[in-house]
Formats: C-alpha cells, sequence, structure tokens
C-alpha cells in the first residue's frame, strides 16, 4: 500500500520534517508533490520515532505546512543506467535535460554505493598518457587513480581537465572503451558550456555523459550530483568493462552544500563550519576510483577544486589531500608568468606513479629523473630566494646554473601550450636535455649509468643556445 | 523486545528502560548489523552500528548478546586480511562479491582448515592461565602456541592425540579446583577494549631495528615503545609504515589501514606477498596480520579497528613474541570518535574533538610495552602510529595529545618531501627518547663508537641549522673555509645518510655494522678535511675531487653483504687528502 502523507511539521532550510510517519527507513527517497503539480525528491536523514527529517533536493522554496503531500518510496536513492546514457545529458538529479526524453533503462542503482572490498581491488599500474610533460613526467596519472587539481579562482583547470581529456583519448590505444563522465556542482552556466563545446570540439561528445548542477540550481541537488556521476562511472566501467575518467567540478561547491545542509540539521560544526564527518563524507566519493578484479574497466577520478584564497591548508584541499592519491596543484605566478599548464611543481604529487612507470611502462630512467628533476627544482627555489636577498649577481656560479636552469625547465618544460601533446619520450628526453645544463656533479639522484646515457651537456648548450651566459666549464674555472 | 526508536547515521536510539550493559555488543535490526552500546539512560539507550544503516527502520528489534565486543583468538589470523571488527575480507568478497554488504555474517577464523597440533602437556599436568598446552605451525615463520584461557587453572583430564584438527575441535578437558569440566576448542575470546594482563612491565632496552638510518642511529625506538610519525598529506607517512612494516626485526606485524585508502590496502597486500624477509627468506606475509577499515567504510568499525589490531598483538605477545603494531593513521580513529561525539551532540572540546580524546590516545598507546607475561614468557607490543594533522599543524589536538603519551616522535617534513628526500623525517624536531634507555644495548652489540659517532652527526646537523640562517641571508661564498667543510660534511650527512632510496635493493635496509661503517667514514673524512684546511690548503680544491660524492654513492656502492669494501674507501680518503698540493 502506498501511504502518503498530507501537510508537514516544520520546514527547516532545505529539511521538512513530516509527523506521524509509519515504516520508513533510513536514507529511504520521499517523493514530495505540491498543490500546483510540482514534484520535488529528498531522502530521509534522520528518523526520531514517528518523526522524519527529509532534506529536499530541490530545495524548500515554495513549500507550505499544508500545500504539499509526502510519498515514501520505500528505497533509497536510485537511478536507472543503461549503455544509452554515452553521450546525454542529466540534471544533478540524473534527470535527462537535453531534450531528448527518458533512456531506456537496462538496471536500477543505489547511487549511494557500497564499500569497495580492499581485496576485490586490483592496484592500478598502467599510466594513462596525458600528453602533458608536467604529469606524465613528474605526477603520472594511472588508471584507476583519483588525482585532484588544486586550483584557485582565475587559473585554467578547466582548460587542463579538458586537455587532459582530449589527449588521453587519442592516446588510447583501445579507443573503443575510452568514456567521459563529468559532473558539474555548483559551476557557471558558461563553464559547463566550455566543457561541453571543448568535447564536442575533441570529437569525445558522444563518448561524455553529463551531469549538471549549475550555480543557480538548487544547492542540495549537489550532494546528489557526484553520487550519481560515480555511479554511471562504476556502471559503465565494471558492466561494460569501458575505461572511464571521472571529471568532478567543482568540489569546493559541494563541500559548502554540505556545510548548508549540516548546519540546518543543527549539526556541531568541525573546523571552519564543516561537519565533522567531512573527511568520511568526500571519502565516499573519491573512493569510488579503481579498478575492481573480474572486470577489466577502470575509474579514474579527476576532481578539481578551488581552493578559497588559494589556501591549500583550508579544509576542503587538506581533507581531499589525505583521501586522493596525490595532487596536481596550479601555481599563480607561474599562471602570471604565462606558463601554460601552471603546475606547481613542488607541492605536487602522484603517490601511484612509483608502480606504473619505470620499465616496462614508460622508460627505465623515468623515476630518476623525475627525482633529480623535483631535487633541483627545489634547489632552483633556494637560489631565487637567495638572490632575492642578495642579488643575483653575488650568486655563487652554480646557484646561477640553478636559476638558469629553473627559467629553462619553466619556459621549456612546463610551459607547453593548449594544443600540443608530447610522447613520454620527449618528455623525458627534455627533461634530460635541461638536466644537463647543470653541473653532472650536482646531480646526486640518478646512477653513474643514466648520467652516461642520457646526459649531453653540448646537445643541451646548442639547443637552449648557451653560449655566451655562464658555463659549467666557467663554473669549474672559477672554483679553482 | 528491544525496538529502534530513532536513527541518525550510525548512531541508533532505543527508548525507554533496557536491561543493556555498557559496551555490550549487539544486532541492529533484520539485517543483524553489528552494534556496540555506548550510553544508557532511563529514557534512551545509545548504540553505535558499526555496519552502513541505509534502510534501517524503526521498530526493528536490537538484540543483546549479553558480551562486550570480542574477537576470536586462534590460529589463522595470521596471513589474513580483516575488517575493522575482525571479518575476513576475503571470505566476504567470496560470499558478497566486490562491494561489501551490511550483515554480511561470517566466521573470523576458517572453521573448515586442519591444523596439525603438537601436543606439549600430558594427562595429570596441572596448568594455569596462559600456560601452553599445544602447538601449531600457523606458518612457516610462526609457531602457534594455544594457550590456556585467562582465569583457567586446573588439571588436564583428558586429551587429544597429536593430529589434524580443526579450531573448533575439543583438543583437552581441565578440571578445576571445584571439579567442573572445561572443555577446550584452539579459539579464545577477548573483549577489544580489555587489554590482557601480564605479569610485570620490563625496563625497555632491546631497540626495534629497521634497517632505516634515520630512525636507528638518531631516532631509535625500544621493543616495547611507543611512536609517533606525524605529517601532512604527501610527506611520505605510510612508505615509512611500510618500510617500518616490512624491515623491523619484530617477529609479527600487525599493519591496521584505519580510514586510509583503498589502493594502499590492496598494495600491502600485493606487496608482503611477494616481499621476501631478509632474515628468514620467508615471505613478509607470513608474520602479517592485516586489518583494513578504509576511509569509505563505515566510520564506527574505523574506531574499533584499532582495538582489534592491539587485541591480537597482545594475544601473540602472550605467546613470547615480539609484536609490532603499525596503525595508519591514529588521526582518521580520532576523527571517528569525533563524528560520533558529535552524532551523540556531545559538548566538543578542543577543534571539535570530545573531551575524552586525550585519556582515549593513552589507553591505546598504554597498551605498549615490554612485559614478562603470566606464563612467564617475556613478549613486547610495539606501536608505531602515525598521524595526519590538519593543514600539516603539528599544534592541532591529536598531535598535540599523541605527544604526550609517545617517547619518540618522528616529525615528517614537507619541505624534505619537496626535494624528494625520504624517509622526510625532520632531524631538528624529531627526538627519542630512548636513547640513553638502549645506549647498553648498543655498546655491547654494535659498537662504543656507534654512539659517539651519532652524536657528533647531531651536533653537526645542528651546527649547519644554525649557519643555514647566515647563508640564506649572504649567500655560502662568504663563510670561512672550516664552516663550508662543515655545510659540505653535513650535506654529506644528508643526502648519503640520512636519505634513503626505499626503491633500491641495498639501500632499503641496511644492516646496523654497515650504518657504523657509513658514519665512521663520513666522520673519518671530516677529520681528515679539517686537518687539510689547518694546514692553510683551500677548500675549494678539496671540493674540486669529487670526494664527497663518492662518499655520498656509498650507500649505493656498497653491497650490505661486501662491508670490507670500505677499506678501499679509506685509501681513497687518504690518496684524495694528500694529492691536494
Amino acid at each position: 500500500m502506498d501511504l502518503q502523507y498530507i501537510g508537514l511539521k516544520e520546514i527547516n532550510g532545505p529539511l521538512i520534517f513530516i509527523d506521524n510517519v509509519k515504516d520508513i527507513g533510513f536514507e529511504e527517497v520521499v517523493e514530495i508533490r505540491m498543490n500546483n503539480g510540482e514534484t520535488r525528491h529528498g531522502r530521509v536523514v534522520e528518523i526520531q520515532g514517528d518523526l522524519a527529517a527529509v532534506l529536499v533536493f530541490e530545495g524548500t522554496k515554495g513549500l507550505s505546512l499544508n500545500n504539499t503531500t509526502v510519498k515514501f518510496l520505500g528505497h533509497p536513492m536510485e537511478i536507472g543506467l543503461s549503455q544509452e546514457v554515452m553521450g546525454r545529458m542529466f540534471s544533478g538529479l540524473g534527470k535527462p535535460i537535453d531534450g531528448l526524453g527518458p533512456i531506456y533503462v537496462d538496471q536500477f542503482f543505489d547511487i549511494n554505493g557500497l564499500p569497495l572490498n580492499p581485496v576485490s581491488r586490483k592496484y592500478p599500474r598502467n599510466y594513462i598518457n596525458t600528453g602533458i610533460s608536467s604529469i606524465d613526467g613528474l605526477t603520472t596519472l594511472i588508471r584507476g587513480q583519483k588525482l585532484p587539481i588544486f586550483s584557485g579562482a582565475g587559473l585554467p583547470h578547466n582548460e587542463l581537465a579538458v586537455q587532459i581529456v582530449r589527449q588521453a583519448q587519442i592516446a588510447d590505444k583501445e579507443g573503443e572503451s575510452f568514456g567521459v563522465v563529468f559532473a558539474a556542482m555548483g559551476v557557471k552556466n558558461d563553464v559547463a558550456d566550455y566543457f561541453k563545446r571543448s568535447f564536442e570540439e575533441a570529437g569525445v561528445l558522444e563518448k561524455v555523459v553529463m551531469f549538471l548542477n549549475l550555480s543557480n540550481d538548487p544547492i542540495i541537488e549537489r550532494l546528489i550530483t557526484p553520487r550519481a556521476a560515480l555511479t554511471t562511472a562504476e556502471y559503465l566501467a565494471y558492466h561494460h568493462n569501458m575505461h572511464i575518467l571521472v571529471v568532478l567540478t567543482d568540489m569546493t561547491s559541494y563541500c559548502e552544500a554540505l556545510r548548508e545542509f549540516s548546519s540546518s540539521k543543527g549539526e556541531i560544526p568541525g573546523r571552519k563550519g564543516y561537519p565533522g564527518y567531512l573527511y568520511s563524507e568526500l571519502a565516499s566519493l573519491y573512493e569510488r576510483a579503481g579498478i575492481v578484479e573480474n572486470a577489466t574497466g577502470s575509474v579514474t577520478q579527476i576532481p578539481i577544486l578551488t581552493m578559497p584564497n588559494d589556501d591549500i591548508t583550508h579544509p576542503i584541499p587538506d581533507l581531499t589531500g589525505y583521501i586522493t592519491e596525490g595532487q596536481i596543484v596550479l601555481d599563480r605566478d607561474l599562471h602570471q608568468k604565462g606558463v601554460y599548464p601552471p603546475v606547481g611543481v613542488l607541492p605536487s604529487l602522484s603517490r601511484l606513479m612509483k608502480d606504473g612507470i619505470g620499465e616496462g611502462y614508460t622508460r627505465e630512467d623515468h623515476q630518476g629523473l623525475m627525482n633529480q628533476l623535483y631535487a633541483s627544482y627545489a634547489k632552483v627555489m633556494d637560489a631565487r630566494s637567495l638572490a632575492s636577498v642578495i642579488g643575483e649577481d653575488e650568486l655563487s656560479a652554480v646557484d646561477k646554473k640553478y636559476i638558469q636552469f629553473g627559467t629553462l625547465f619553466e619556459k621549456h618544460y612546463l610551459s607547453q601550450g593548449y594544443s600540443r601533446s608530447r610522447s613520454i619520450e620527449e618528455t623525458l628526453n627534455l627533461g634530460w636535455e635541461l638536466l644537463s645544463v647543470l653541473p653532472k656533479s650536482e646531480l646526486d639522484r640518478v646512477d653513474e649509468e643514466m648520467l652516461n646515457t642520457y646526459f649531453d651537456q653540448d646537445k643541451a648548450n646548442k639547443d637552449f643556445k648557451i653560449s655566451d651566459r655562464v658555463k659549467i666549464q666557467d663554473v669549474k674555472q672559477e672554483a679553482k | 523486545m528491544n525496538e529502534i526508536h530513532a536513527i541518525n547515521g550510525p548512531v541508533v536510539k532505543i527508548k525507554g528502560k533496557t536491561d543493556f550493559q555498557i559496551l555490550e555488543m549487539v544486532f541492529v535490526g533484520t539485517k543483524k548489523l553489528l552494534g556496540e552500546v555506548i550510553s544508557i539512560s532511563e529514557q534512551e539507550t545509545v548504540i553505535q552500528v558499526y555496519e552502513s544503516t541505509s534502510g534501517l527502520r524503526p521498530g526493528e528489534p536490537v538484540i543483546n548478546t549479553g558480551e562486550p565486543i570480542s574477537l576470536d583468538l586462534g590460529p589463522g589470523l595470521i596471513r589474513n586480511i580483516f575488517d575493522g571488527i575482525e571479518r575476513p575480507l576475503q571470505s566476504i568478497a567470496e560470499r558478497s562479491g566486490n562491494y561489501i554488504v551490511p550483515g554480511t555474517d561470517v566466521k573470523s577464523l576458517d572453521e573448515e582448515k586442519g591444523w596439525d597440533v603438537t601436543f606439549t602437556c600430558k594427562i595429570g599436568d596441572v596448568l594455569t592461565s596462559n600456560q601452553v598446552f599445544a602447538t601449531i605451525q600457523e606458518t612457516d615463520l610462526v609457531l602457534h602456541k594455544l594457550m590456556i584461557p585467562q582465569g583457567l587453572n586446573g588439571e588436564v583430564v583428558k586429551m587429544k592425540k597429536d593430529g589434524k584438527y580443526t579450531i573448533r575441535d575439543i583438543l583437552i578437558e581441565i578440571k578445576d579446583k571445584l571439579g567442573n569440566i572445561h572443555k577446550l576448542d584452539m579459539v579464545q575470546r577477548w573483549p577489544i577494549k580489555t587489554a590482557r594482563p601480564f605479569l610485570d612491565r620490563k625496563t625497555l632496552s632491546i631497540p626495534l631495528i629497521s634497517g632505516q638510518r634515520v630512525i636507528d642511529t638518531l631516532f631509535p625506538i625500544a621493543k616495547g615503545g611507543t611512536a609517533a610519525v606525524p605529517g601532512g598529506f604527501g610527506t611520505g607517512k605510510t612508505m615509512m609504515q611500510h618500510q617500518f612494516a616490512k624491515w623491523c626485526d619484530a617477529d609479527i606485524i600487525v599493519y591496521i589501514g584505519c580510514g586510509e585508502r583503498g589502493n594502499e590496502m590492496t598494495q600491502t597486500l600485493e606487496e608482503f606477498k611477494d616481499l621476501i624477509d631478509p632474515k628468514s627468506g620467508k615471505p613478509l606475509i607470513d608474520r602479517t596480520i592485516l586489518i583494513a577499515n578504509t576511509s569509505n567504510m563505515p566510520v564506527a568499525a574505523r574506531e574499533a579497528s584499532i582495538y582489534t589490531g592491539i587485541t591480537m598483538a597482545e594475544y601473540y605477545r602472550d605467546m613470547g613474541y615480539h609484536v609490532a603494531i603499525m596503525a595508519d593513521s591514529t588521526s582518521r580513529w580520532a576523527e571517528a570518535l569525533r563524528e560520533i561525539s558529535g552524532r551523540l551532540e556531545e559538548m566538543p572540546a578542543e577543534e571539535g574533538f570530545p573531551a575524552y580524546l586525550p585519556s582515549r590516545l593513552s589507553q591505546f598507546y598504554e597498551r605498549a610495552g615490554y612485559v614478562e607475561n603470566i606464563n612467564h614468557t617475556e613478549g613486547s607490543v610495539s606501536i608505531i602510529g602515525a598521524i595526519s594533522p590538519q593543514g600539516a599543524d603539528f599544534s592541532e589536538p591529536v598531535t598535540q595529545n599523541t605527544k604526550r603519551f609517545v617517547r619518540c616522535f618522528w616529525a615528517l617534513d614537507k619541505e624534505l618531501a619537496y626535494m624528494r628526500h625520504y624517509a622526510a623525517i625532520n632531524w631538528t624536531q624529531s627526538y627519542s627518547e630512548y636513547i640513553s634507555d638502549l645506549a647498553k644495548w648498543y655498546n655491547k652489540n654494535v659498537g662504543v663508537a656507534f654512539l659517539q659517532d651519532r652524536q657528533r652527526f647531531v651536533s653537526i646537523l645542528a651546527e649547519e641549522n644554525k649557519l643555514m640562517e647566515i647563508v640564506k641571508l649572504i649567500g655560502k661564498d662568504v663563510l670561512p673555509d672550516d664552516q663550508k667543510l662543515l655545510l659540505e660534511i653535513a650535506r654529506v650527512i644528508r643526502v648519503g645518510y640520512l636519505q634513503q632510496n626505499a626503491f633500491h635493493k641495498d639501500d632499503t635496509y641496511v644492516p646496523l655494522p654497515k650504518q657504523l661503517k657509513m658514519m665512521e667514514i663520513i666522520l673519518y673524512l671530516y677529520r681528515g678535511a679539517q686537518s687539510i684546511l689547518t694546514q692553510g690548503k683551500a677548500f675549494s680544491l678539496l671540493a674540486q675531487t669529487n670526494i664527497f660524492e663518492k662518499i655520498i654513492k656509498i650507500k649505493y656502492d656498497i653491497p650490505n653483504d661486501h662491508l670490507e669494501m670500505f677499506d678501499d674507501y679509506y685509501k681513497l680518503v687518504d690518496d684524495t687528502l694528500r694529492s691536494i698540493k
């Protein structure tokens, strides 16, 4: 029997309270019908005896205590999926909004998913060739990884995400089984439009599933959007063996929606007003990346988050960094220098790369080369801060070499342009060439054998046109 | 009949008076979700549920069990991977596929597997608590000792012959003083939140050797000691825990992945199966118990996982083993406490953490120790707890409170990690209070020189730290030669000694004799170079010789089993210094 309840007890922010309810389950879906025929959806978030608190996804605007009828549907939030979702566009709740009508449903899935058993996971090892040097060379993206982009307002994170999607697709040998799930949470209309247009230009639109919750859409709907997107991604990856790249933007908006919901529920706030369970909540999203036994597909996540005030210690980037397997941090100074993509090398990291690079994956020198580039670039920073105190002219010859290396590294390695794709060999060779600018004795992270194979000072001097500036020989001269 | 009244996340309430005990284990709802009673009043009973409460309804039954949350302890723990409440993940996967379904009722230990039992007692023997009555070769590395349960004393009246039995077969029967017969199988039950008793705490005097130079040399931990590893994300906490779990000289490792990444646990599992223990030549998994409660698994079970791990550790300690626990990460555990406390609407203390956070932390760390067991064997439990401070800020409550209860503090440093200097342990912020306790052992087993050299290293690094303040302002070039030399030697120590490559076959684990020899040669070079400078020769000449680079590369160039090669390096240092005109 379908029990319906007329009227509400209380409305508070996005929550409604219904009295005298019987036999309802925790986290069950609720259908709310208004007098004017409009239907909204919600979810049971707390039960106290016969009083239920329901979170309304579309917001409570226009609801009154008398004009509504509430029906409990008896199951958790579900989304109906089939392979037809490819190329379609949905609202944040998973309803088609592209005017092409409803999809034929093959199976219904609980959007909350269940925790993946660690013994059923396969450890991710295959790297994704994104064609971007700073990512492939230094923070390699691995299939099944979750690697967020930490960005700030005004930085080109959207361009970078699009470039990754476009170039990864081209590089993918089994191009057939490649797909993108794109979830927008609280992004502006034109940003969503930018993604759509870019996917179209890249010719991947029929392989993209879009979930759009724009900045003027109901805020609470955002709590559902990433879950709907990830359920879709899991379905395509594990039921249809596709390699799915999930782009989630912007996680900051998601967390803010969560804070709003939490405070209207009257929960005790943790840091900066975010609920104490923000970590568990984010983990329930990010941990849905991976590869499972008995399926050949994979779910790779690229969440984008804008750090409020560029502060990496803010709770959102902080907790994200503890869950995700590394991070790509965009740097405002590099952006202002005109470097694209402005990947801040030092704070960026990919935790899974160590097992997905080297012999058999990329090239045997990759690990050593990466460590050396990081270490040398860290020294560039030291030299620069010293130069800002005593002036560049007063630096020792070696430090001057570092300054030069830093400039060349940013100009040639990091800076690459929106439409340029580099093969992994190109990226690795470029790295060696840049290192060859430095005195050989400064390279302490790579072994002798690799140095003999790849270190070539003359070529570096020629290619980077280093002739009139301090040469390595000069450094030695000066030392004597 | 007790019925659910209210549900809020993992917290479930029953209205009215019940006869539940505090911390009692209960089954919640028709799916029989595991839960624990956390507060009782005349008005309501509050239960935290260890599984997802999605779909749970008011009116569903709550069944009490009469005992606190307890573990089955017996053969089959080693090599296994459990969730936070001792459910084997492999069996769950076989039963319900790739996902963990709430209410999965599986046995903790394999009840079908046959074990070869060798009895060590005979009929008529009088056995007391924790005394061993039989042994089982659990894995190639671990001899499992079956013990009389705590609190039971009596005479063996009946026993089976040596042979193959399953864990539920009755092996012996004991008659106590009152004439009651107790039938014993291989399994003991023990409540996770109660420490297993022992006779006496011993002073800590033996180091837990890890083969990691920065730890063994600068900040050693004792067997039975406690250490905290705080560090922001990306500083290598997990890597550090892995290295320790792989190479430390404990008999048994309990690795608790508490609220961490799923892929990491998978990696640990895979890696430990393949990695060979250098001492025994057997796979490391043969001495390891894994507990995985990843960040997306239910939060209350995350709280339990720490206790589950330490209870298992104490059980093996009682057999006379040295056990080391890696808890990664205790911050997630503290956050689980905070989350549940918030749902209970308790008054929060600092940063929303409950006021009882310090007492919970101390209860956990105090379960470590080197003890004489009730059966007069000696064993130890050492705890290495990772901390993930918010925003890498060590002043936050979990780090600060943990600092009060641990005696080793290995602070991981973001700057070092950026430079890819691993292990990124900051040598100025870290400390170990065990040095003086362990001095005797080092002097006797490694050599008196070891701690003297260590002291030299510490002062060189401290001196470097001071000089760097100046260098940051005016550059290195203006320093006098002796200070330039000190900076160079400090660099050799940092890069050639403290920095260690976990992926290099020799460098990943370095035995103490090699550590000593490495320190000796570095200091030998320092002394030699100092005397060159006093002869009025310029440091720049020395810097050109490449000798510092050669010494730095010793860690790679001298294999662990060819320490005689150090002699060549002494000669090389002599020759190089002599060649300077």
